[in-house]
């Protein structure tokens, strides 16, 4: 097994400089808004609209407390959650199926359905806004199924949205799995669903993996749907954050402390996953 | 030298799967036309949400943007009365306000897609050759370039909002009390400087998704294609230009396609950092069609403002693929 880094040769010091000195600028454009998001969480509030100061003066954790009062917070994170959650679930599932029967099976259409699916990316995001907008509109006025303003509206938008890359990227990991091994599941009297769960799914799970947290993400970080698709109810994180700018006054420090706290979930689970994201864009999509 | 691409490239061995691959002599019934309806029930799911969500709303979308549809018609869209061509000639006619505002933001938004695609690029490359090496302090850097990335934009993004305040703002301090190099504070988030700011924002959040796919590109690249170019006396840089870039090209081929595309249309970086109101200088199109539409409930002209835009980056993505697709056919040749 190939790491597929060089191994450190001999290298001029003029490489080893310019990499020193460029990744440390690069080091330090990445994480400035990073410090700048902990420290000012950390500082009261008068500290923080008065002049910048690199070092927080007075330390405190009075806006990690206040933050749940300020806006209903916890309320919002639920929504995110669920929505989140709910998204990338059915995601991940409709996209296993459409990758396996791309990777798997000659179908007429097939290069139709990929095309199309893959070009519904180019889409701006605003030309299906306001179509979809008003459709959820008139399917709530005519049947009586509330999909705007609802988190199941939300789920199935953003599903859609995360799907298009996910059958792509699966549909390339499954190429890698061996054809043999479900012929041979299918062999020993298992049916192609048969074939799909016992064989290529648990082949795939590093693909899978990397499928579920591109398409968490999304969900969690979506603005555009969320601030029109939801009401007081169904509000999620990326609307609600929007809650501590009042109209004379900015809470700094409670904004940054809650976006500390609303990032935690997704950074952290991208970071520990990033190896699948990697080994899962080299298997399926850079190919 | 052998002319090295990367469709070449074998695959990785961390990638198939360890255990008994049998050997593949088996027929290959399976995989015939004619298996039924089995392929068509698998992308069923995937078939009836792309209809729900992308391609009958874009039907539907096209179709208002020949209709008159203000807010007296939003509860019964199908009543409003037809005007024919009348929305794109009011968004294409460059004399009236609302034809030109729209040039102004879509040539604004051309300026910025070229600046922060070029440089997320850039940076992404940059990054990657020089992380190519295993060396200490690898593995943090890498999770450390990727956080701006990983971190939700609405979280991200009001980060920059505050750095960039005109009073309390970290850029402020830095330029116009540690450096001295502004005569005042400058203004970042209003007026002309904020074509800079939605920029460099737009980088900073971009660039690690160049420095991922390019990463992830880099390690298909094979050792031996170095070890032999070594033996025979290329030094680092002449590796760089003869090697790494050229087997590259292919990813770089979808990479900027891609990047261009999000980064044309994107919403949420903008939205964030100056609200649904932007300043002239960083009117970019999707907030421009958003407020066409939504503070003024003109659905019409707005739709037809996105099948225009719509329009503008399928010719933009066939004539990229097109010339991109020729040139590198004939330098595999």
């Amino acid at each position: 097994m190939s790491s597929g880094y060089r191994s450190p040769t001999a290298r001029p010091m003029s490489f080893i400089w310019t990499r020193r000195i460029v990744l440390t600028l690069m080091a330090i454009f990445a994480a400035l808004p990073v410090y700048v998001m902990i420290s000012t969480s950390l500082k009261p509030l008068r500290d923080v609209t008065a002049k910048f100061q690199w070092i927080p003066g007075d330390l405190t954790l009075r806006p990690y407390v206040d933050i749940w009062h300020t806006v209903p917070l916890a309320h919002y994170f639920v929504n995110s959650i669920i929505v989140s959650a709910a998204a990338t679930g059915l995601s991940v599932a409709i996209a296993i199926f459409a990758a396996y029967a791309v990777s798997r099976y000659h179908f007429r259409g097939k290069r139709v359905f990929t095309i199309t699916v893959l070009s519904t990316q180019m889409f701006p995001g605003i030309l299906f806004l306001l179509p979809l907008f008003l459709i959820f509109v008139n399917i709530g006025n005519t049947t009586g199924i509330a999909l705007y303003g609802s988190r199941a509206g939300l789920i199935i938008t953003y599903l859609t949205f995360s799907l298009p890359f996910s059958i792509w990227m699966l549909a390339g990991y499954m190429e890698s799995i061996p054809r043999g091994l479900d012929e041979a599941a299918m062999v020993d009297g298992c049916g192609p669903l048969g074939a799909l769960f016992r064989v290529v799914i648990p082949a795939a799970v590093p693909g899978i993996v990397a499928v579920a947290v591109y398409a968490f993400m999304t969900a969690w970080s979506e603005v555009l749907f969320a601030s029109v698709m939801t009401n007081d109810t169904t509000r999620t994180l990326a609307v609600g954050l929007r809650g501590y700018s009042t109209q004379y006054d900015v809470y700094w420090n409670q904004v940054m402390a809650a976006s500390l706290v609303v990032s935690v979930p997704v950074v952290a689970g991208f970071l520990l996953l990033q190896r699948y994201l990697v080994t899962g864009l080299t298997a399926g999509a850079v190919k | 030298m052998a002319t090295t691409t990367g469709t070449t490239a074998p695959s990785q061995g961390e990638n198939s799967l360890s255990g008994s691959a049998r050997p593949r002599k088996k027929p290959r019934r399976s995989y015939k036309v004619g298996r039924g309806a089995i392929p068509y029930l698998l992308i069923l799911p995937a078939v009836l949400m792309e209809l729900l969500i992308h391609l009958v709303p874009m039907v539907v979308g096209v179709v208002m943007s020949f209709k008159e549809l203000t807010q007296f018609y939003i509860r019964n869209w199908g009543a409003a009365p037809w005007r024919g061509l009348g929305n794109y000639r009011v968004a294409v006619d460059f004399n009236s306000a609302i034809g030109h505002a729209l040039l102004h933001s879509f040539l604004i938004t051309c300026a910025f897609t070229v600046l922060a695609v070029g440089c997320s690029w850039l940076l992404g490359i940059t990054g990657a050759i020089l992380m190519q090496d295993a060396f200490r302090g690898r593995g943090f850097l890498r999770a450390l370039f990727m956080t701006p990335y990983a971190l939700p934009v609405y979280a991200s993004v009001i980060i920059w909002a505050f750095m960039l305040q005109h009073d309390n703002g970290l850029v402020n301090h830095v330029l116009h009390d540690q450096l001295h190099l502004t005569s005042k504070p400058a203004f970042w988030l209003i007026g002309n400087n904020s074509f800079i700011s939605i920029v460099v924002v737009s980088i900073w959040r971009n660039w690690p998704f160049a420095l991922l796919v390019l990463m992830a590109g880099m390690q298909n690249i094979p050792d031996e294609l170095y070890e032999a170019s070594a033996i025979d006396g290329a030094g680092v840089w002449q590796q760089i230009r003869r090697i790494t870039m050229p087997s590259l090209r292919p990813i770089n081929q979808v990479l900027v396609l891609v990047l261009f595309l999000w980064t044309f249309n994107d919403f949420n970086v903008p939205y964030v950092l100056f609200g649904a109101s932007a300043p002239a200088a960083g009117d970019l199109i999707s907030i421009h069609i958003y407020q066409a539409s939504f503070l003024t409930w003109n659905f019409g002209s707005g739709s037809a403002m996105s099948v225009l835009l719509l329009l503008f980056l399928l010719v933009v993505t066939t004539v990229y693929l097109a010339l991109t697709s020729l040139r590198s056919r004939r330098t595999h040749v």
